[in-house]
């Protein structure tokens, strides 16, 4: 009875009283959370425009964040001047984003979705061998001043402690926000937003009436470029560019399922969840299993969660009729 | 001309569902059964059998475990990596624990603890479908990572944190162990293989392979005829997942004779798919080709520049290999989406026209 | 001396089982009882009650959305009524399960025909023995003995329903490959398959020319004559209810317009004017 409720108390009550003890750590606990949080909804955000637009899941948006970083990264380092290289890694983006629609996608219109998913897995594939080769596969670190972001951080004292805040996280955190809401309201509001929402729900509905299939792919893959350009950014402003990134971008997937696979603030929401309930699981109860549970708390409460609400928090219930 | 099964008329049920209905196929199996058997030991290399031959069955192997789940069942799994780790680990604890015991018991027993495994995390399958399935098998796969890692009595409390393989006898041969011989394993793996396969294959044709794809095709009609799906859908997590503990198990104890957890991580995950959507899914000579075709290509590839002494590092031959893997998968979705398997089923169906370019 | 003191009593039996038989024919298969089905706002169902005889060929008719489909649906199981209460063979059930309502001798065919899509026309008939099939995974891995017995003994019957569909040539093909009209073919001999007590079919002639739907309603003709199934079935075409029904049941918008004969219910007013019209 004794050790019961002394593991009650271990689970249940202690890591509340440590949360409570050291007032500031929780802030800073939070914070981190919040920032990583945004940086998962990024990833999140880039599925989200690729699956709200043609239904195909894009497994290959990790190795896309690498894949953009890296170009930014590598033309800097050629000599080229930072804005002007941003530029171009836009270029390069827009140039695959064709280069998919045209290759990859056109030929598989009107297929299942499981064939375009796992048409993207070879895109992975293909993707994270040429990075490599052209690039190496050392880390690299993000030019982040050079693009006028500022490295610096400011501290806040409060409850008797202090609270860090990285200016480069709050940069994140505004810009993803401007992002998606600038993206929820292309969606909602433009005619290409419409026409985006006919081609997710049916390939060949949206061709007959007139929808040019290949055009709206071309622009979706090419926004979701964009989205991973800027992730890319930020992601190495935090910690290096290297390929250890793409196995991160699967934590996206327990962002979508909380978040829904559509839902454009979904993504910021589901993101924000995963990311704070994930360092508070690892700072406060982490220690009783030994720490590391950061690599799969997020899947677990994913799983917890589709268990209770099968279609995610923002999906539509599926009705299958007969 | 070749390939006819003119004058091969079934006159029996039992005839016309045998597992290889037409008499050059048999033929041809037992040729392969030769040549892998008999040949092989007697006049490949050590290198040939230990660098391609055993992972080739190992894989294949898994590929059957997971291809039971994604092709014939229909369910999406990424846990693949996470499964064999079950099956190795409890393989060496049994062992461990119960050092007389006949290995091939062993490895039998621990197909069980992945099954076992495989259930659990299949419950959700209950509820959720499709892509959030997925995210069930990640969950499994990260999570059991994690327990490789944390849970010390699994690998016995060693330093490193990796097992290392004791030495097991058999009819007075070592064969596992650094003692046991590259033909004794791979002769050891090959039959377990073999064996295994046969199983299967008798299993897919059969009730309870049929209701599988009775679910994965459409679950509501398969309920109507009289399939639970909660017995259904486990019952394939079990199966593909007591293969994958198998291969998980072989691959440790017959072929690498030690482990750690990357050995077993999500990187395997997608190896294994990959071998399953190149071989075809929902084929089982689509594993054996898909295995082949992902573990070969790399070493030919590596072996490419030494032999035109061309000065290319290894590394850089794994990403040309990563380029074209992922090159062929896109070709092969949009060609042939079943894989190399259709495509060999459909050569065959032409060469039994051959030399007329169409089939009545 | 007791032997034909036996095979007398047999005889008399056997006689006496003939006139219950007749007796029972008409007995009483399923009722429904004040059923309503809602689904959000949208009242599907509306108190609708009807019964089905036994070895009937009973017809639902009514125009597109009546509920007509929801209403097998609720005999099937999956759909379950807000209010009401569905009584098969006497017994009422509450929550039914769809593969409770087919060990229970209940099998359907779909609107949209649902075959399964990935299998040949043999196995899709085959998995309708699903059912009936018992040996466990020890045989079924082994394939020798038992599980093989098993097999070759269903293929036996599925072998006999695709003789009588006339399918024989197919038996092979991948069904999704198949033209529509087959399918439906295919998708009845999964349903017979099963040794329906009950067959629910919807729909089963949509699509089909003259030709085909007068195959089709032979077999109908035929399942019910020969095997005793009894058949509920759901149909546009008035010519092939007027000869294949023995009862009709009208729904509209949800509600019971009319029941009875077909020629009672040709002649209803209420149904001229909700769905029959008028000949011009």
């Amino acid at each position: 009875m004794e050790s019961f409720s002394a593991a009650l108390d271990l689970f249940f009550l202690s890591p509340f009283r440590e949360m409570t003890a050291l007032p500031d750590l929780l802030l800073q606990v939070i914070w981190e959370g919040f920032v990583s949080g945004i940086l998962y909804a990024l990833i999140a955000l880039g599925f989200v425009l690729i699956y709200k637009a043609s239904a195909v899941f894009n497994f290959a948006q990790g190795i896309m964040v690498v894949f953009a970083a890296l170009v930014l990264v590598s033309l800097f380092d050629l000599g080229v001047p930072a804005w002007l290289a941003l530029i171009l890694t836009i270029g390069v983006m827009g140039i695959l984003a064709l280069s998919i629609e045209r290759l990859v996608l056109r030929k598989l219109v009107n297929q299942h979705e499981a064939i375009l998913l796992m048409a993207t897995i070879g895109l992975t594939l293909v993707l994270k061998g040429a990075g490599q080769l052209v690039f190496g596969g050392e880390p690299k670190s993000m030019i982040t001043e050079e693009l006028g972001l500022s490295t610096g951080s400011s501290d806040w004292e409060v409850f008797d402690g202090i609270v860090i805040f990285q200016h480069i996280d709050i940069a994140a955190a505004v810009i993803a926000i401007i992002m998606v809401a600038a993206l929820a309201l292309f969606f909602s509001r433009t005619r290409i937003g419409r026409a985006l929402r006919a081609v997710a729900d049916d390939h060949q509905a949206a061709l007959s009436v007139g929808i040019s299939l290949n055009q709206i792919w071309a622009i979706v893959w090419f926004a979701s470029g964009i989205v991973a350009l800027v992730t890319g950014i930020m992601w190495g402003a935090r910690s290096d560019v290297s390929f250890a990134l793409e196995i991160i971008a699967l934590k996206a997937l327990a962002v979508l399922i909380l978040g829904g696979f559509t839902s454009v603030p979904g993504a910021i929401v589901g993101g924000l969840i995963v990311g704070i309930g994930e360092k508070l699981f690892e700072v406060y109860w982490g220690p009783i299993f030994g720490g590391g549970v950061e690599a799969w708390f997020a899947y677990v409460l994913a799983l917890i969660f589709l268990l209770f609400r099968p279609q995610g928090m923002f999906g539509e219930r599926h009705i299958e009729r007969i | 001309m070749l390939y006819r099964e003119a004058g091969q008329f079934k006159t029996s049920y039992s005839a016309d569902q045998a597992l290889l209905p037409i008499a050059q196929d048999r033929i041809g199996l037992l040729f392969i059964l030769v040549v892998a058997f008999i040949a092989l030991p007697m006049f490949a290399s050590d290198f040939f059998i230990s660098s391609i031959m055993i992972p080739f069955l190992v894989f294949s192997l898994a590929a059957i475990g997971l291809n039971i789940l994604m092709g014939y069942a229909g369910q999406l799994s990424l846990g693949t990596g996470a499964f064999m780790g079950v099956g190795a680990y409890s393989c060496y604890k049994i062992t461990s624990l119960f050092p007389d015991l006949n290995i091939l018991l062993v490895l039998f027993l621990s197909g069980f603890f992945s099954a076992g495994i495989g259930v659990v995390f299949g419950l959700p399958s209950l509820r959720i479908k499709g892509l959030y399935l997925a995210i069930t098998t990640l969950a499994a796969q990260f999570f059991l990572e994690w327990c490789f890692i944390r849970i010390g009595w699994l690998y016995n409390y060693n330093d490193s944190g990796a097992i290392e393989v004791p030495q097991r006898m058999l009819f007075g041969l070592a064969i596992t162990g650094p003692h046991a011989t590259p033909v004794t394993r791979y002769l050891v793996i090959l039959t377990i293989v073999s064996v295994m396969t046969l199983i299967a294959a008798n299993v897919l044709r059969g009730r309870i392979g049929r209701s599988w794809m009775m679910i994965r095709d459409m679950d509501i009609a398969a309920e109507l005829m009289g399939i639970r799906p909660l017995f259904s859908k486990l019952s394939a997590f079990a199966f593909s997942s007591y293969y994958c503990g198998v291969a998980g198990a072989l691959m440790v104890f017959f072929w690498l004779g030690s482990a750690e957890v990357e050995s077993f991580d999500i990187n395997h995950s997608f190896l294994i798919m990959f071998m399953v959507i190149i071989g075809g899914m929902g084929s089982l000579t689509g594993c054996f080709m898909g295995a082949a075709f992902i573990w070969v290509l790399p070493v030919i590839l590596r072996a490419i520049p030494p032999a035109f002494e061309l000065n290319i590092l290894a590394a850089t031959m794994e990403h040309v290999s990563s380029i074209i893997t992922g090159v062929l998968i896109i070709f092969f979705l949009i060609v042939e989406p079943h894989g190399l398997a259709r495509l060999w089923r459909v050569g065959k169906e032409k060469l039994r026209t051959w030399p007329f370019p169409y089939a009545t | 001396m007791s032997a034909n003191v036996d095979t007398q009593s047999i005889g008399d039996v056997q006689a006496s089982t003939r006139e219950n038989t007749a007796l029972d024919a008409k007995e009483l298969l399923l009722s429904v009882d004040n059923v309503t089905l809602t689904f959000g706002g949208v009242k599907a169902i509306s108190d609708i009650s009807f019964n089905i005889l036994k070895g009937e060929i009973r017809a639902i008719i009514g125009p597109n959305g009546a509920g007509k489909t929801s209403m097998l649906n609720v005999i099937n199981g999956f759909y379950h009524p807000q209010k009401g209460r569905i009584s098969y063979r006497g017994k009422t059930r509450k929550r039914m399960k769809p593969y409770q309502a087919a060990s229970s001798g209940i099998a359907r065919t779909f609107q949209n025909v649902a075959l399964f899509s990935g299998m040949s026309t043999l196995d899709n008939i085959m998995s309708g023995r699903s059912l009936k099939m018992k040996r466990g995974l020890f045989w079924q891995m082994l394939n020798v003995g038992p599980a093989r017995r098993e097999e070759i003994e269903h293929r036996e019957y599925v072998e006999q329903i695709i003789d009588f569909l006339e399918i024989a040539h197919i038996r092979k093909q991948p069904v999704g490959k198949l033209p529509y009209g087959l399918q439906k073919r295919v998708e009845l001999g999964r349903a017979m398959a099963m040794e329906p007590e009950l067959l629910l079919l919807d729909e089963p002639m949509a699509g089909m020319n003259l030709e085909e739907k007068e195959d089709m309603s032979r077999f109908i003709l035929d399942l019910n004559s020969e095997f005793g199934t009894t058949i509920a079935l759901i149909e546009h075409d008035m010519g092939v209810v007027m000869d294949l029904a023995d009862r009709v049941v009208v729904l509209d918008y949800g509600q019971k317009i009319a029941d009875g004969t077909p020629m009672e219910v040709q002649s209803n007013q209420n149904v001229i004017d909700a769905y029959l019209g008028v000949a011009h």
